[in-house]
This record gives structure tokens, sequence and C-alpha cells, in this order.
């Protein structure tokens, strides 16, 4: 994989990089939830009935929900009272050019290290960048949509294209689903919409970026893709957030429709804060992703690296309907400090001939725990089905934690399952071998992590995947020596 | 280029090092030989610096410079490498990738100018035919799934790479087959040529080896003591007699 260790060794000894704040405007409804915020929150982004009766019903349902307490992650509950449930950039323009966008967030993105521009000019991604929840830039359009591929803003696709939201919203993700995708449903600020046409494959790789930026700001991103017969589309998710001190709560929901012989492919990088060392002020980041292989052929393929937020809850699912449907889950969640991350998969094979393959990485360093929860599920229909789970871990210290739950499930005695698990620590032997060899400690360890993770990375767009070694080392920082 | 005096190092508290005297000029080959479990290669882990082992008296100076002082990195960026007895495998990491980040670690640690892509794929080439080892090897993840002759070449391949002022190679010879023995005292006797000044301490069980490499001076560890030290006869004389003869003289 081409890095430089140089930059890698640069990066491991900073401090969270992308902790600053920058100082646009928010425009905040009160803190705290009822139904007159629901209200408000749809009728700021002026939306149709349909779809208000659609946040109040979600709403309705989760006041009866409790919060799930399954998983391996022990931290303060949100106080849902205080939170703020909208916020948005008093500036709201539409924009075609980045000439227009507000110099401060263009500067944002510059410390990001992804100017616009240089997406544009060098990597050919239409970037719709999500900014405190409400989307200021978005480009490639034109180009997309002349072949009839919709890549907008969530409430855009609500004003521009109703009849597709309406469809879809909540067809893989009901809003009964669980305690988090209700309240998403309820309040969800923006997201993404991405709509692919039959037979049609999309030229580039659309790229959201996501940013929680305003202070006390729940973020509730709603993502949809749709691919129609045929198609085809690579997605890509990244974010940093800024530092901050107090708890931030992140509750998205990502919902993708693979009809007959479509494939989508999802990749993420998520750096959320993680907190500090001592665990405080990170991010919560309770997301619930899943995709539909509805039609036959279908494939669905999530990757994803996880190295920020300080408690990570989160379980990117297939669900394989169709006959001779792919499902695919490539994961890697490092956890450093006091991080916890309780993430893993479900595939439920449905179909006849289904298939589905769990590659799943973690890496634990300093007091964190990490936690691998998968589910495979083989119905009594789908004959024939296959599955193929790896989970690996790896140990850097004796202060963390690996922990492995495969569930399996299977109700038809033709399904073949594998199961592969295997946990290590960091091999002081190996660190020798390559700092013999002249690479300093943080380099070696950086290059062991990354070896790691290689089946993971390769499976991540080039560029994603550069980035992804970058976040793995900043991660590591201060796990060694 | 390197003086031991009265070295002296444990392992989880086991004495293994009891004083080791050694003292190797630039251009110099040294043969190490003695009985299994007698301290070589913990001499060798010693000096390359690996963490787990304490030292507990003695000094080792190298180029001039504290050697015990320095960083495992530090002394490899210095001139020193170490052919591994047991080469570890890092999955994932190709051969390539890691031996040009640890070039260029090197370069950059002596102030020179990093080596870019195709001028490594150049020296890879070169250095690949000079020690007669398949360049495919380096695409590889490091070590992965190599049989243990391929190990050992890769090991000659990387110090060839690296260029050491001071090579110790810890029994590189073991489990090689004829060819693979050639390719590693060609290796040797290659780097040698390459540069007069560069020297060798070759850890071996085989007088079989140094038919091939000549040493200048064969030494006798045992019990973590340096028994007897002698030139290349003395190798000859050890395949005959073996080593308790020495030991019996000694009273060890
Ligand atoms: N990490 C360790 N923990 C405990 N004992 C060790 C460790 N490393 C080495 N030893 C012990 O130190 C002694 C010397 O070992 P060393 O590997 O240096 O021998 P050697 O001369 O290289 O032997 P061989 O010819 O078999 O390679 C042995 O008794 C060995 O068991
Ligand atoms: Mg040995």
């Amino acid at each position: 994989m081409p890095t430089d260790t140089d930059t890698l060794h640069q990066l491991a000894k900073q401090e969270y990089k992308y902790g600053f704040v920058t100082d646009i405007e928010a425009d905040n409804l009160p803190p705290g939830l009822n139904e007159d915020i629901v209200r408000a929150i749809s009728a700021k982004k002026g939306e149709p009935e349909w779809l208000l009766e659609y946040r109040l019903k979600a709403y309705r349902h989760w006041r009866t929900m409790t919060e799930p307490e399954w998983a391996k992650v022990d931290y303060e509950k949100p106080k849902f009272d205080e939170i703020i449930y909208y916020s948005a950039p008093k500036e709201k323009p539409k924009l075609e050019s980045l000439d227009e966008v507000d110099p401060e967030l263009l500067e944002t993105f510059n410390k990001l290290g992804i100017s616009l521009d240089e997406q544009k000019r060098l990597t050919g991604v239409a970037v719709d960048a999500v900014f405190d929840s409400v989307s200021v830039a978005t480009t490639f359009k034109d180009k997309l949509l002349e072949l009839g591929v919709i890549f907008c803003s969530f409430s855009e696709a609500v004003k521009d294209h109703p009849e597709l939201v309406k469809k879809w919203l909540g067809s893989v993700v009901p809003y009964t689903d669980n305690f988090y995708a209700a309240l998403n449903s309820a309040v969800f600020s923006d997201g993404s919409f991405c709509y692919i046409p039959k037979g049609v494959r999309c030229p580039m790789e659309l790229s959201t970026y996501f940013r929680i930026n305003s202070a006390g700001t729940g973020q509730f991103e709603r993502t949809l893709i749709v691919a129609e017969d045929g198609a085809y589309v690579s997605y890509l998710e990244g974010c940093t957030a800024p530092q901050r001190d107090e708890n931030q709560l992140h509750a998205a929901v990502v919902e993708i429709v693979a009809l007959d012989d479509a494939q989508v492919k999802y990749s993420t990088v998520q750096n959320w804060y993680p907190g500090d060392k001592d665990g405080k002020g990170g991010i919560y980041n309770f997301v619930t992703k899943r995709g539909a292989c509805r039609g036959k052929n279908s494939k669905i393929s999530w990757t994803q690296v996880e190295t920020g937020s300080a408690i990570t809850w989160k379980y990117p699912s297939v669900i394989l309907q169709g006959d001779n449907s792919v499902g695919e889950f490539y994961s890697v969640a490092m956890t450093n400090n006091r991080q916890q991350a309780d993430t893993g998969t479900k595939m439920i094979h449905i179909g006849k001939n289904t298939r589905s393959t769990i590659v799943s990485k973690g890496i634990s360093a300093g007091f964190s725990d990490n936690s691998y929860r998968g589910l495979v599920k083989i119905m009594p229909g789908a004959e024939n089905a296959r599955n193929f789970s790896q989970c690996d871990s790896m140990l850097l210290g004796d202060k963390c934690g690996a922990h492995t739950f495969p569930y399996i499930e299977v109700k038809n005695p033709t399904a073949k399952m594998e199961h592969e698990a295997t946990t290590s620590k960091i091999g002081e032997d190996q660190i020798f071998y390559l700092r013999q060899r002249g690479l300093e400690m943080e380099d070696a360890v950086s290059m062991i992590v990354n070896g790691f993770c290689k089946e993971v990375f390769r499976e991540l767009p080039m560029e994603f995947a550069v980035e992804a070694q970058k976040l793995l080392s900043i991660s590591l920082e201060g796990s060694v020596g | 280029m390197l003086e031991i005096k009265n070295l002296q190092a444990s392992v989880e508290g086991a004495e293994i090092l009891r004083g080791i005297d050694l003292t190797v000029n630039p251009g110099e080959i040294h043969a190490i030989m003695g009985p299994n479990g007698s301290g070589k290669s913990t001499l060798a882990q010693v000096l390359a610096g690996h963490e787990a082992y304490d030292v507990t008296g003695g000094t080792a100076t190298f180029r001039g410079e504290d050697l015990l002082d320095m960083e495992a990195e530090a002394r490899a960026h210095a001139g020193l490498f170490l052919a591994f007895q047991y080469p570890v495998e890092i999955a994932g990491v190709a051969n390539s990738y890691f031996l040009k980040a640890a070039l260029n670690s090197t370069r950059k640690a002596r102030g020179e100018k990093e080596i870019d892509a195709v001028e490594f794929l150049k020296l890879v080439k070169e250095k690949a035919k000079l020690v007669n080892i398949d360049e495919k090897m380096i695409n590889r993840s490091v070590n992965a799934g190599f049989s243990g002759g391929e190990k050992k070449r890769n090991e000659i391949f990387q110090m060839a790479v690296l260029e050491p002022k001071l090579a110790i190679l810890d029994e590189t010879d073991s489990g090689l087959d004829i060819d693979a023995l050639q390719v590693v005292a060609n290796g040797v006797n290659k780097l040698k040529a390459e540069d007069p000044e560069r020297s060798f301490i070759v850890v071996t069980h085989y007088q079989r080896l140094l038919n091939y490499i000549v040493p200048d001076y064969v030494h006798v560890l045992s019990g973590g003591r340096i028994v007897k030290s002698g030139g290349k006869e003395l190798a000859l004389e050890l395949e005959d007699k073996g080593y308790s003869w020495i030991e019996e003289t000694v009273g060890a």
C-alpha cells in the first residue's frame, strides 16, 4: 500500500488534528424534544404533510421505547432533553461553484485536507458536503443528471423527487426498528439521497463529508441510496469532528436498496472526535445502517474503517432477499485510550444461493474495549446459502479488551458456514524485526497494524485507503513506547 | 568497527552472557561457533538492541559510538544489520514496501536524500541480481508463507539493499540446500567485494559454510563466554572433534 511512512510518523505524533471549531453562526431550535419541535423541524425545511406525519409517527413510537442495553459499552446516557435537534448555518446559499461558498467553510475543508477544489480536480469525485446538517455545496450534479443519477441532499430530494423519497424512505429501516432509528426518523436533519436508474453504472465515486460543528447539537443524518435494475454505484462517506468538551450524540440512518442485478458499494472512514485520553468529550455514534438486496443477483458491500468516536454502536447489515444475492462486510475498528466500540454486522439470508462474506479486524490499544458482534441468519427458504466469517483481533498492550460475539442461526440444512477467529498480541519480535531494519518504533507499529488490516483496506477506493492508513496512525498515537 | 568488552546480559533474570570480549576490525570476517544454547543468538540480539535482554555489565562500541546506549533503529542507521535465525512473518506488509520504508528511514537518519519508487526499483533489481534472488519475492508479504530457505535468502537480500557496515548472520546457513548455501555465501562475498571495509560476524554450526565464506577468526562460545579463538583451521578441528575437548580444557 503506497503510504509514506514519514507522513505516518508525523501524523502519529499529532494531537487530534481535526480539533477546531468553525465560527459560523448557527440557527438553533431550543433544546429538548416534543411534537412541537418535530413540527418546527419539518416546517423549517418546508416539508410536505406526509413527511411530517412520518416524523410524528416515529416520534410517538420513540416515546414508547427505551435505550438498548445489550451492547458491551458503558457510558452516561445522553440527556435527550438537553439536545438541540436542529441547527443550520445562517447563510444557506444555493451554489453552483466553489467561488460562492462561504470562505470560512472552505477554510474548514482546507484544514481537513479535503478541499472541494482538489477533490474536483484530482479525483473526479462529486462531493456533497454536509455541513452541520445542511448541504451547502454540491458538485458534479449536472454531469450525473445527464445519466439520470440523482445525488443531492436529502432535503432537496424531498422537494425535487418526493415520489422517490416517499416510496423508499423507511423501506429498509422502519422507524419501529430500534430506539435510535426511531429518534432519527422523527428528527433527521438532512443527509444524502442517491438514485441510480436502471442499467446505469455511476461513472464516479459519490462522496459525502460529514462534519459535526455546532455545540451541543445532535446530528441526525439520513441517507437513502436506491439502485434500480442493473445499476451500480460506489458511495463514500467520511467524517471528522472538531474537538469539544461535551458528548455529542450522533444517530444516523442509512438505507440501501439494490434491485435485480444492482450493486452498491458503501465505504466509510469514520474519524469523529474520540474524546481525550480519559475519554472525555467524545462523540457517541449510534448508527443504523442496512441494505436490502431486494432483487436477484444483487450485491451490497459495506466497508468501514472506524477509528473515531468515544462510543461506537454500529452494525451495517444486509438482507439477502433476492436469489443469488451477495452481501459483504469488511471492517476495521480501532480503539485507543477509553474508546469503546461494539460493531459488526448482520447477514440475513432469505433467497436461494445467497452468499455473504464478513471480514472484521479489531485493534485495541490503551484502555479501550473493542467488540465484534455479528449475526448470520439462514432462513428456511435460503437453499444453499453460504457464509464466510473471519474475525481477527489485535491487542496493543495489556489494558485493553477484544471480544467476539458471533451469533449463528441456521434454519436450512443446506447452508454452509465457515467461521474463523484469531486474537493476537502485537508481537515484540515483529516490532524488533522492523526496527532492526531501521524503522522508528511508531512506524513499525503502524506498518504491522496496517498489514493486519490489508484485507479490508484493499476493498476501499484508493484515496480512501490512504486516508484510512493515516487515520490508523493518528489513532495509534501514544499506544506504544 | 566493533569492540565488545566483558559484555554480560540476562533474560528474564537468567544470566546468559557472562563476559564476552570481541574486537572486529573493518573488513574482517569472524565466525562464531558453539553448542546449542551457548548464547550465540543472545549475543546477536543484544548487539542489535532487543529490549527483552538486559545488559548487566560491560561495554560495546560500534564505529566510535556507545552501541548499548542506542535504540535498535539507531543501531541500524549506524550500519548494523542482523540476519535473524528465525525471521518473523508480517502479514499484509509487502517486502518492497517495508524495505523501501526501512531504507528511507535509514537514509533520512543519515541526512541523505530519500529514494523514490523508480530508483528503489532499480536498486532492488540490481541487488536481486547481485545476490541471485528471484525479484518476485519482494512483492510478497514479509516472510509470510516463505519456506525456511526463502526466509534466509530474504535476509541476505535485505542485507544487500541496506548495505550495512557490519552484518551479523545468525545461522543463516541452517536449513539451506546446497544452492541456497551458495546464494548466502555469494551474497556475503559480493557485499564484501563491494566494500572491503565491510565486516561480518557469521554464527554457524557448520564448517561447510566456512569453505565459502572464509573467516579471519573463529570463536567458540560456550556457557556465555568465548572459550577459544583461532584462525579458520579451528573450524576444521571443531568439525572433527566436537566441542567437548574445548570445554574440558577450559574447564567450563
Ligand atoms: N527470551 C528468553 N527467555 C528465556 N530464556 C532465553 C530467552 N532467550 C534465550 N534464552 C536462553 O538463553 C540461552 C542461550 O540461548 P541462545 O538462543 O542465545 O543460544 P544459541 O547459542 O543461539 O543456540 P542455538 O545454537 O540453538 O541457536 C538458552 O538456554 C535459552 O534457553
Ligand atoms: Mg541461536
